[in-house]
């Protein structure tokens, strides 16, 4: 009996700390459930759509260890796949046009994926900016992009074959369905053995390799899940703005991603989340503002402040004090 | 008239030349973007932006100062350089001993910062700058048209690239050098001043970009975002060529403009992209890059 003695205060504080995670979580999703009675849906919509984009990112580098420089390429091919499905399938619905999109974006990075892997540290950053260079001229020069102008009026159309996604408020439960299944994968990934095989590879990968786990197979892993959620996120912004355009295909939102996750908190799970929100707040607010076209100046210095004084991000700079001064 | 495989000589001849000036310009960016990695090891994302500055520098010199062509070819460089070392000395040295990835996130930032400035000032539509008067005009060889600014350029930038290749294989100032980049630490233990061959070494790397900024402003429009899509295809000509070697820099960085020059005859909707599709097959057959020592 004496052993049972001794776990319990052990498992006591377990049982807590699940019930406090858990608490926390429901909390979280009723403030989402709430959100658009309370602000814009359609600008919560885009705070989630690339929210799910910096957790995707985030997956990567927060937990791999990877850098890659271009995820915009995922995010352009889910929203351009699923936007042109819709626009030229009536029948389609959305959330087969989504799966489609996201599928694109998964078979992407796994050409991708399998590419930059050969290379590490800068090499592998300079490689996925290269690929996703190479995937913006093709779709400048694609046919079904629109080119320059991109690709309106895509139809949100009826979810199953049902419930219209005409009205915002319909659509945005629909989008934080989205996220949320979007982000229990991530945090799902991030807690499993592989999760942890890939922190291992991040912390030291030669030891890693003389452990005899298979690196290349876990970071490839690891990148296609990254990539399939990034286009998850292009897939749905897609059917939000009915829109999908050369933008999201440029090397400055792969730029954008990275100070998302920066800003927030690299590795840790509310991190790209926070980020997300603030710049795409910043970003509003500043373009109603006089100071509307210095958004990539004031962008480059918050990426430099960031870096220099700032690197755990404000989730985690949350989370340090937190770990001082309660545990 | 001449034909090779089925387009005319002056044509052919004419896009191999264009071909090998973007090359020149590859070639002196990713020299730049090497030596600088040898050292610091970090990627200079901001080196378009500084490629950039310096194309400015000698525009606004002129219209500004009546600086011209000739003494911008030297100020410039020498300006931006000097400017480089300062964001070194109290930047990028404040994070040396992070991983090497945060000096790529730093150097992005600030290429932002200093593209976004200047779109604020000039617009996105380029400015032009003339010909400097001694190098208008051109020959008449047998074959084709050749006009002296860009003969200059080519010439020009191969006598720098060689000029650095010399300096850090042969001189003993390159051999301290070639020695920090194996081992830092040992250096700095024989007494030499490691911090301050750093700061040097982001200077001269800057200072190499802004060159070509130079030679660049009377060929393309002088634009704040000139440099940037330039760094992309030039961070794919080093993941082509690897940055350990300077005379590799140099070939794979003529090479590519050469292989861009002849997409652009026989296959021009391919010309933006070959470069990238030639970066696949490398990392396909030889990851480690055709001269790059690491595995």
């Amino acid at each position: 009996m004496a052993t049972t003695q001794t776990l319990t205060p052990v498992m006591e504080r377990q049982r807590r700390a699940n019930m406090r995670r858990n608490a926390f979580y429901l909390a979280l999703i009723a403030v989402g459930l709430l959100a658009p009675f309370v602000a814009y849906p359609v600008f919560l919509m885009k705070v989630l759509c690339f929210a799910l984009f910096a957790c995707a990112f985030n997956l990567l580098l927060g937990y791999a260890g990877l850098l890659s420089f271009g995820h915009a390429a995922f995010l352009a091919t889910g929203g351009y796949v699923t936007g042109y499905l819709l626009s030229s399938y009536p029948g389609l619905t959305p959330e087969l046009g989504i799966l489609i999109g996201t599928g694109a974006a998964v078979l992407l990075g796994v050409a991708f994926g399998a590419l930059a892997i050969r290379r590490q540290g800068i090499y592998f950053a300079m490689v996925t900016l290269a690929l996703a260079q190479l995937m913006f001229f093709f779709y400048i020069q694609a046919p079904f992009t629109g080119g320059e102008d991109g690709l309106h009026g895509v139809p949100r159309g009826h979810l199953f074959g049902l419930i219209s996604l005409r009205s915002n408020l319909a659509m945005y439960y629909f989008v934080f369905a989205v996220f949320l299944i979007g982000f229990a994968i991530v945090q799902r990934t991030v807690h499993s053995p592989f999760g942890q095989v890939l922190k291992a590879i991040r912390e030291n990968e030669p030891r890693a390799v003389s452990l005899g786990y298979n690196v290349d197979a876990y970071k490839l892993l690891a990148f296609v899940i990254s990539a399939g959620l990034a286009g998850l996120a292009g897939s749905t912004k897609t059917i939000v703005f009915q829109l999908a355009s050369l933008t999201d295909a440029h090397w400055h939102m792969s730029g954008e991603v990275i100070l998302m996750t920066l800003l927030g908190g690299v590795g840790t799970l509310f991190g790209p989340i926070v980020g997300a929100g603030l710049v795409v707040s910043l970003q509003h607010l500043l373009a109603q503002s006089p100071l509307g076209n210095w958004i990539n100046v004031i962008l480059g210095l918050i990426f430099v402040i960031c870096v220099l004084s700032f690197r755990s991000g404000i989730v985690g700079e949350i989370l340090k004090s937190y770990r001082k001064n309660f545990k | 008239m001449t034909m090779i495989f089925g387009v005319p000589l002056a044509v052919f001849m004419g896009q191999l030349l264009l071909g090998l000036i973007n090359g020149a310009f590859y070639a002196l960016l990713s020299l730049g973007l090497a030596v600088i990695f040898g050292l610091l090891k970090i990627v200079n994302f901001a080196h378009g932006a500084m490629y950039m500055l310096g194309a400015f520098a000698t525009l606004l010199g002129m219209r500004y100062l009546g600086i011209n062509y000739w003494a911008a070819l030297l100020l410039a460089p020498l300006f931006v350089g000097l400017f480089g070392m300062l964001l070194e000395r109290f930047m990028l040295r404040r994070i040396a001993h992070l991983d090497h990835l945060y000096g790529l996130l730093l150097t992005f930032g600030l290429a932002l910062i200093f593209e976004g400035s200047l779109v604020n000032f000039f617009g996105v539509s380029g400015a032009r700058y003339p010909t400097p008067e001694l190098l208008q005009g051109g020959f008449q060889t047998g074959f084709m048209f050749l006009p002296v600014y860009r003969a200059w350029v080519l010439l020009a930038a191969l006598v720098v690239c060689l000029g650095t290749w010399f300096i850090i294989e042969r001189t003993r100032l390159g051999a301290y050098l070639r020695a920090g980049t194996e081992n830092p630490a040992l250096m700095q233990a024989f007494g030499v001043n490691v911090p301050l061959l750093i700061t040097l070494t982001y200077g001269f790397g800057v200072a190499l970009a802004a060159f070509a900024g130079v030679l660049a402003a009377p060929l393309y429009p002088v634009s704040p975002t000139m440099g940037s899509n330039l760094l992309i295809v030039v961070f794919a000509v080093v993941v082509i060529g690897g940055m350990g070697s300077i005379l590799g820099a140099i070939l794979t960085g003529l090479g590519m403009g050469l292989i861009e020059g002849l997409t652009k005859v026989y296959y021009p909707e391919a010309a933006n992209t070959v470069i990238f599709l030639v970066m696949i097959l490398v990392l396909m057959i030889r990851p480690a890059g055709l001269f790059g020592k690491e595995a």
